[in-house]
């Protein structure tokens, strides 16, 4: 079978009705563990007890980023090969990944006041991640001011394309400018600078928040296919009503 | 436990919560709605076509 027969709503809606349960599951169980071992592991030698909100600001900011690259490659599948559920997958993701750049923002503000003694500075860092909310926002205002779902569609695909150009500013902002944000200490090429007792439940938790966004997305495509079969019905009631 | 800037952790931790799960339960929530008015509209014989006819 091929991929792209895979892809289909139909198929899509009786797959993900079998995965979704398990997938929520191991993503709560998953963050239960990262939590557990998050909170008994030691602090850090500068930031204390503060650094507990790497947990969860951290995965954020990646999921932020991983979530505007999905899109990214759903806008491929709209305006490429115009398959429906790549605009589906788009749609779903434009508020999941809103919600998740506002925790980053906001999770990111309270760490910075005791560690900076500030919640916000215009920094690279910082801004680019406001600027990445502000292109969720605005993908979630254009859909919902174009009535032609096919044109909202793929105008929100070309925003998101032009878009992403901003997900590499966040990744390397810390790099290419002098910032008050520390710079990347994960994700490097001489490996992590964080000690293995915060790397571990960091990494178990950033793998709970995954597998909960993908939930979260799962379920959200499924509202959008449901409520695209309703708008079909609705508008074949409304035409049989004129009929008759 | 969570030392002088407690309140900074549990403020990051409890606004984390909150918005994530009134996310969910948005969505749980949005589902259940859409499914049931797709359900009324087919329990009044409005169907897909790739559904097939309803039975007499």
């Amino acid at each position: 079978m091929a991929l792209m027969d895979l892809a289909n709503p139909t198929r899509f809606l009786a797959l993900s009705g079998r995965v979704l349960p398990w997938l929520t599951a191991l993503a709560l169980a998953t963050l239960a563990v990262g939590f557990f071992l998050a909170f008994r592991a030691p602090s850090d030698y500068q930031q204390g007890e503060t650094v507990k909100i790497m947990y969860i600001h951290v995965p954020f900011a990646w999921l932020a980023m991983f979530g505007y690259s999905l899109m990214a490659l759903s806008a491929l599948g709209i305006l490429v090969w115009r398959h429906p559920l790549a605009d589906v997958a788009h749609k779903a993701m434009a508020p999941i990944g809103a919600v998740f750049a506002f925790l980053c923002l906001v999770t990111g503000s309270l760490w910075g006041r005791p560690m900076w003694g500030t919640y916000w500075v215009w920094d690279a860092r910082l801004t680019s991640m406001l600027v990445l909310l502000l292109l969720y926002l605005g993908l979630l205002a254009l859909r919902s001011a174009i009535e032609d779902p096919n044109q909202a569609g793929r105008a929100a695909a070309v925003l998101s394309l032009v878009g992403f150009v901003n997900v590499p500013i966040v990744k390397f902002s810390v790099d290419w400018w002098n910032t008050l944000h520390q710079p990347a200490s994960v994700f490097r090429m001489d490996g992590p600078t964080i000690h293995s007792s915060l790397l571990w439940p960091l990494m178990i938790c950033a793998v709970g928040f995954t597998l909960l966004m993908l939930a979260l997305h799962m379920a959200a495509m499924r509202n959008e296919i449901y409520r695209r079969r309703l708008r079909v019905l609705e508008a074949r009631a409304a035409a049989e009503a004129a009929y008759a | 436990m969570l030392g002088e800037h407690g309140s900074f952790i549990l403020a990051c931790y409890g606004v984390s919560a909150l918005v994530l799960g009134t996310l969910a339960l948005w969505t749980v929530l949005d589902g259940r709605l859409v499914r049931r008015q797709l359900g009324e509209l087919e329990a009044r014989g409005v169907r897909r076509r790739s559904a097939g006819t309803p039975e007499a």
